[in-house]
């Protein structure tokens, strides 16, 4: 089977000293910021991406994979034992692991959080083993046309699936395409948005946008209101799990991993939707439904395990088309463009070492991340007595840094103070900046295959709806969106994302 | 007013979406259209204002006709974290303004105690330590063991 043959050479590059130290390094500051409420994997990406410059390609993007799926771990613990989701996609799990944990019964939420994520974790790796190189060769017979559909089908469905109004959503996207298009124009050289700067001929910092809208406007966030956490830092025992338990966890546990899996594919996707999806379906088939929201260990199974998948199959749209399907996933693709990669279809096919590297370190990361989040629960426990006050001004250290040391250049600051407070204005007025983030990578693209298509065609916009590819996929994004602006389901989606 | 704006985060909304479009529609006007055929460096822009500007329309009109989420408590100006805000702000300006002539030292303990400032709980004692604490690490981490190109002391202080 080819399939072996390709995870053989994947595990030859992930285990290696040096790629097992990176594998290291990112599950445990995935872990790390995980537990630490207040600062998520973007940012934390973003930080590292400069630092990643050094490496060799695999290692660089083994560590920034490790911290996104090391963070939906690390975000579970704090949902548990102090209600408190550190990872936005932990906010379900804190419902009834929380209360589990005031029964006493925080070691086996914390197990079941373990175990279900280890399990999703593996299964949704082997999910991306198998489907992604068959799409990635279905890729490479797509032309202009059919990639600026796919990325019109692809921003759509991630503002269809998003929470809040789909017209701001939208509006987001069309904003950071825009932000995108900033400097030299590919074609004729024409500097574009530039103000007559220098400095902005290569347009807008990726990493400055990110930093500040999600690093610094994240902070004045969370300096609203200062409350004090009151943590108890008990003892936590009892980790291992009665037959009774495993009986009751193994169903939600598949049934989170394959939701999850699916839901992680799809644009705008990921680990969040997935985790709300997971619950709502347990609760809805539970035989004791009443159980729910008092320490239900279904509820803490089904959310956690399809948290992880999702994060997981997140990878594929990234690795075999080129096309982020969240923020973080946006920037990985940041990070290949700067080790000198094409993101797209070929990467699976000119880069395998990369590609099978990544995916077979991803079990060897799982597989770190039990170990480190149950025997050393502890250890993390003791990490959220950090207050806040001391931890922010470190993590803007860090964000100058990082962003200054990208280009060394300090017009990238200044862009990211600024976008720190675009950041902080979106969100205080209800538009989700994730979409922008989005539209910022994709934008460029996006006018390239635009104008190649319409190159093709003489200036014949029918070239869209004359391919059978992209008409589908156009069709499929028209619909998906009148879908959602319909007045009946607008209502249905809104209560499905309040519950 | 209240009467005309029933949800003033819709409109503010809306309004801001509509200048940001108007802005880079100008923007967008000095560059060459180009055909359909041959896309000049404008013509997508353009598209992309326009849309904009409807897509801030819309909003701003559903924020003058549709009443407000009962959830939604308004933009309440008075509650946002303005010192917080202008402080952390500053702080990273100042990194930037700092980072050649002042060197990487100063100015990471400028930032880092300057947007300790924006803390309620602000300590000039913990500030101090941040600061030095954080010195010391970028120093270890980002000169010595990253070796990036950057001096400790900038051109101001004696530094290179």
């Amino acid at each position: 089977m080819e399939i072996f043959d390709n995870l053989a050479l994947g595990f030859s590059v992930a285990v290696t000293f040096q790629n097992i130290f990176y594998c290291f390094i990112g599950v445990l500051l995935g872990t790390l910021i995980g537990v630490l409420p207040g600062l998520g994997p973007v940012p934390t990406i973003a930080m590292l991406l400069p630092i990643t410059f050094g490496l060799p390609p695999v290692s660089a993007l083994i560590m920034l994979s490790g911290i996104y799926y090391g963070a939906q771990y690390g975000g579970s613990t704090t949902a548990i034992l102090i209600n408190l989701p550190g990872e936005s996609s932990s906010v379900v799990t804190a419902i009834d692991g929380y209360q589990m944990a005031r029964r006493g019964r925080a070691g086996a939420a914390l197990a079941t959080a373990a175990l279900g994520s280890f399990f999703a974790g593996s299964v949704a790796t082997f999910l991306l083993a198998v489907f992604a190189p068959p799409l990635a060769d279905l890729a490479l017979k797509f032309g202009p046309p059919e990639y600026f559909a796919l990325m019109v089908l692809g921003l759509v469905a991630s503002v269809a699936l998003a929470s809040g109004s789909v017209i701001k959503a939208l509006a987001m996207v069309v904003l950071g395409i825009l932000l995108g298009l900033s400097g030299q124009d590919v074609y004729t050289g024409t500097p574009r948005f530039t103000f007559d700067m220098l400095e902005l001929a290569d347009g807008i910092e990726f990493v400055a946008l990110a930093m500040g809208v999600f690093g610094i406007g994240e902070i004045v966030r969370n300096l609203e209101d200062e409350h004090t956490r009151t943590v108890m830092v008990q003892k936590v025992k009892g980790l291992l799990l009665s037959r009774e338990d495993i009986k009751r966890i193994t169903g939600p546990i598949l049934r989170g991993t394959f939701l999850g899996s699916f839901l992680g594919i799809l644009p705008g996707g990921g680990a969040i939707l997935s985790s709300f999806a997971a619950y709502s379906i347990e609760k809805k088939i539970s035989r004791h439904p009443e159980e729910f929201g008092k320490g239900a260990i279904e509820a803490v199974a089904a959310p956690e395990s399809a948290n992880n998948a999702g994060a997981q199959t997140s990878f594929i749209p990234m690795l075999t088309l080129g096309i982020p399907s969240n923020p973080v996933m946006a920037l990985m693709i940041g990070a290949l463009i700067i080790q000198g990669i094409v993101p797209g279809p070929n990467v699976v096919n000119e880069q395998p070492n990369l590609f099978w590297g990544i995916i077979a370190s991803m079990w060897i990361g799982n597989l770190m991340l039990v170990v480190l989040n149950l025997p050393l629960i502890g250890m993390w426990v003791r990490l959220l007595t950090v207050p806040y006050h001391i931890l922010f001004p470190l993590i803007v250290g860090f964000c100058c840094i990082g962003v200054y040391s990208v280009n060394n250049n300090a017009i990238d600051v200044f862009a990211m103070a600024l976008f720190g407070v675009v950041g902080y204005v979106l969100v205080k007025l209800d538009c989700e900046p994730a979409p922008l983030l989005l539209g910022f990578i994709i934008g460029p693209m996006l006018e390239e295959y635009l104008r190649r298509a319409m190159l093709i065609s003489r200036g014949d916009p029918l070239v869209f709806v004359t391919r059978p590819i992209s008409a589908t996929m156009l069709a499929l994004a028209a619909i998906a969106l009148i879908v959602v602006l319909l007045p009946s389901v607008r209502r249905k989606r809104e209560e499905a994302f309040k519950e | 007013m209240t009467r005309f704006v029933k949800s003033p985060k819709e409109v503010a909304s809306g309004l801001l979406l509509i200048v940001l479009a108007a802005f880079f529609a100008w923007q967008a006007m000095e560059l060459p259209m180009g055909r359909a055929i041959r896309m000049g460096p404008g013509y997508f822009p353009m598209i992309l204002a326009g849309l904009l500007a409807f897509l801030g329309l819309v909003v701003l009109l559903s924020g003058l006709t549709v009443p407000a989420d009962p959830d939604d408590n308004g933009i309440r100006f008075r509650n946002w974290p303005w010192q917080a805000l202008a402080l952390v702000t500053l702080a990273v300006v100042i990194f930037g303004l700092g980072i050649r002539p002042l060197g990487l030292g100063p100015s990471m303990g400028l930032a880092v105690f300057i947007s300790a400032l924006a803390s309620q709980r602000f300590h000039i004692v913990t500030g101090l330590i941040s600061a030095a604490v954080m010195v010391a690490f970028s120093w270890a981490v980002f000169i010595k063991g990253l070796g990036l190109p950057l001096p400790m002391l900038g051109p101001w202080l004696g530094g290179y």
